[in-house]
């Protein structure tokens, strides 16, 4: 027995070795060419190029040591204790819940009510800045970004690829409105929706006829024909320089947050000059937004057009026989999605003071779509934790300073940022393939409700 | 044509005239009439490949027939013209409801959830098409609670009641072949449409299936199904309609289908393996 065990064991250590090396060998291959050789222009503009053996060996080290620890270790040591949870008979499935897990929703709007007070007591006035605009806002509007997106995506399951048209829509149309009209933001929030929604009506009459990939594809095109028309109409949009000096959003009319004008918020209220009272104004604003576009989701999904928005997604044809017309509920469901992309992007739009064609690039698009299929297709609150992880977590790559002792001072790590997004994108997709939130959430129950476990729940095919 | 409707007898509630649906150069239905009694539970058979489920394709509008009239009687006495509606309105006008073959559920919805689904155009219209309902007014409210009060009656009917909260992908097969016709069944129709609802049943399920089809009957509901197992067409249908590549053999009560000796060629003049399956059939549908 001893003997076997010993045996055993020293196996184990040859196998966890062997791969070690073997997943070294592998990665020295794929960087060699991209970390361990690098171009630069030198002095004379020439194209030239350097060797980088440290970071290349720090890559590799890193691989197979990390690969020899998880065989040689880690795994075992899983192994073992799911073994003993087997045979101890606790089931994973646990039906009580802590008082986090309960209360999850009401903490995290109470922390996000108190976070701009938070952020200024523990940074100071302009410290907070940061942590409002690029963590806070930021966060949030991808969050009603992908809100928004989860109804067309989530419910209907309409694989849109185009979203950041709608966004490009609602921002253009604060952008121009306010410029050549001087409407004021409060007016052109609610305008900028619903342009987009129309807008929305507008591309899918045609779009909506596709199914599956062929659809994915024609969104996708209609997005850069948005961004192409906002390049090239310079006439009106002034092509890729953009459109600068958007009015500011001002509190209801009452205050302004320009610094000049006399009624000024900082100045009417004693508070000392700086940009960060706009900012946290904007924060509650964009919460409001969030709050709303949640609301009206969570809404929407106990009336009979939401319903059928899921059923669409289960099973398009058996809607038809239960005389649902396919043709207006995805028409709504596209409508209502753009119509909240509308109303982010002309938030984005105030809250910039600026904006180009740069800002509604496909990748944009890509980056919503991720954060609705990580969180969960359907599930509000895991596709907020997506948006916070993704969004935050590629904030929070520039403030990693101490990676530049380990990788050496001209590492970058916001360069990294793409890369590190498809690690986590894998990682979530093998351990949770049905996103942060794989259950359901039904609509009405009879006597209890029972969240709908995700392998049931279908993706839906265009 | 336009003795259609006309010639149509008192009772009737669906008529099919002198149907014909091509795919390419082959002649899936090729001239083909019969007539569906209100309150009567019609049985639509015929071997392999007959053309039974075109027929109902053809009726319930998932596919445009190449030649020949479908026209549905309501019980107000409207005429519908099935060929010429679109697919969506076949149900929500003329109040045809069908179910399929493969089982087409919402299977990541609850059973209670689909059966809702069903009433999408009743609530949709109580709901002010979303709008009202958003704001949160009572009559949406009656009805949402009258809506899930006909689920109840339904899922009672289809002895679902205890797994209503269940999702429907999480049901035995017999039970999501019940729930499929309560759903149908949801959307108030004159006429259902049963595309071989004992597929795959249990002796036992396929006992419970008849006490479900009779009970609809009695509702007031006319049947009209395709079926291949015998127990079932024999002991529950009042009218057997015979089809064979595409053309109608043999129409009449259970007992005249059964001795007419062209319905015994066509279903003997197959392979021998198949011979025995049907005579197996056969017996059981005389026990």
């Amino acid at each position: 027995m001893a003997y076997t065990a010993e045996n055993n064991s020293s196996s184990l250590m040859a196998k966890a070795v062997k791969e070690g090396i073997f997943a070294g060998v592998i990665a020295f291959g794929m960087f060699l060419l991209f970390v361990g050789i690098e171009t630069y222009q030198d002095i004379n503009n020439q194209l030239t190029w350097r060797t980088r053996w440290g970071l290349l060996a720090v890559f590799v080290a890193v691989a197979a040591i990390g690969r020899f620890l998880t065989v040689g270790f880690i795994k075992p040591h899983l192994d073992k204790r799911k073994l003993a949870k087997a045979k101890s008979g606790v089931l994973d499935i646990s039906t009580d819940k802590s008082f986090f897990h309960r209360n999850f929703l009401k903490i995290a709007l109470l922390f996000l009510l108190c976070y701009p007070f938070l952020a200024m007591l523990i940074f100071g006035r302009q410290g907070s800045l940061k942590y409002v605009d690029n963590f806070g806002i930021q966060i949030l509007i991808y969050v009603m970004l992908a809100w928004g997106l989860n109804i067309v995506v989530g419910l209907a399951g309409l694989l849109d690829l185009g979203y950041v048209a709608f966004y490009a829509v609602g921002a253009y149309s604060y952008a121009l409105l306010s410029a050549n009209f001087g409407f004021s933001f409060w007016l052109l929030l609610p305008m900028a929706g619903i342009l987009a929604g129309f807008w929305g009506i507008i591309l899918g009459f045609p779009v909506l006829r596709l199914r599956g990939d062929y659809l994915a594809i024609v969104t996708l095109a209609f997005g850069e024909i948005i961004r192409l028309v906002l390049i090239n109409w310079t006439d009106v949009t002034r092509g890729t320089f953009g459109i600068s000096g958007i009015a500011k959003a001002s509190f209801f009319g009452i205050w302004s947050f320009d610094v000049g004008a006399a009624n000024n918020f900082n100045k009417a209220w004693g508070l000392p000059s700086s940009s960060v009272y706009y900012k946290i104004f904007l924060f509650y604003v964009i919460l409001a937004l969030c709050l709303i576009t949640a609301y009206v989701t969570i809404r929407l999904r106990r009336m009979p057009i939401g319903r059928a928005w899921e059923a669409l997604r289960e099973d398009e044809i058996a809607c038809r026989s239960l005389g649902i017309n396919t043709v207006t509920t995805k028409l709504t469901a596209f409508a209502t999605g753009a119509m909240f992309g509308g109303f982010a992007g002309s938030f984005f739009a105030a809250r910039q003071g600026f904006v180009s064609p740069e800002s509604f690039v496909f990748l944009e698009s890509a980056v919503i779509l991720a954060i609705v299929v990580l969180g969960g297709m359907g599930s509000l609150t895991g596709i907020a934790i997506a948006a916070v992880v993704m969004v935050g977590g590629t904030e929070l790559l520039r403030e990693m300073e101490f990676l530049k002792h380990v990788f050496g001072p001209d590492f970058t790590p916001e360069l990294y940022r793409m890369l590190l997004f498809g690690l986590a994108m894998i990682i979530v997709m093998l351990f949770k393939p049905r996103g942060f939130v794989g259950t359901r959430e039904p609509t009405a129950f009879l006597k209890e409700r029972k969240a709908v476990s995700g392998s049931f729940t279908k993706e839906g095919h265009g | 044509m336009t003795t259609g409707t006309t010639t149509m007898t008192k009772d009737a509630i669906l008529k099919v005239d002198h149907l014909s649906m091509k795919f390419g150069g082959l002649m899936a239905i090729n001239d083909f009439s019969f007539e569906a009694k209100r309150g009567e539970i019609t049985a639509l058979i015929g071997p392999n490949g007959a053309g039974k489920t075109t027929v109902f394709n053809c009726i319930t509008g998932f596919y445009k027939p190449t030649m020949g009239m479908i026209t549905l009687k309501r019980k107000d006495g409207q005429d519908y013209l099935l060929e010429r509606l679109r697919d969506f309105e076949i149900n929500k006008v003329a109040g045809v409801a069908r179910t399929f073959q493969n089982i087409r559920l919402f299977s990541g919805l609850t059973v209670l959830e689909n059966l809702l689904v069903a009433q999408h155009n009743v609530l949709m219209k109580a709901s002010g098409y979303t709008i009202l309902g958003l704001l949160g007014l009572p009559a949406y409210k009656t009805a949402a609670a009258e809506a899930i009060e006909k689920a109840r009656h339904w899922l009672e009917m289809a002895d679902l009641i205890d797994r209503a909260d269940d999702p429907a992908g999480d049901l035995s097969y017999g039970a999501q072949r019940r729930l499929e016709i309560a759903r149908a069944m949801c959307t108030g129709p004159e006429l259902l449409c049963l595309d071989e609802p004992a597929a795959g049943l249990n002796p036992k399920e396929s006992l419970t299936l008849n006490t479900l089809l009779r009970a609809i009957r009695d509702e007031g509901t006319s049947l009209l199904l395709i079926e291949h197992d015998m127990s079932v067409v024999m002991e529950i249908s009042d009218h057997v309609v015979v089809l064979e590549y595409g053309q109608k053999i043999s129409d009449g009560t259970p007992d005249h289908v059964k001795n007419d000796p062209k319905v015994i060629a066509a279903y003997l003049g197959v392979e021998d393996d198949e011979v025995e399956a049907i005579e197996e059939k056969l017996d059981e549908g005389t026990v």
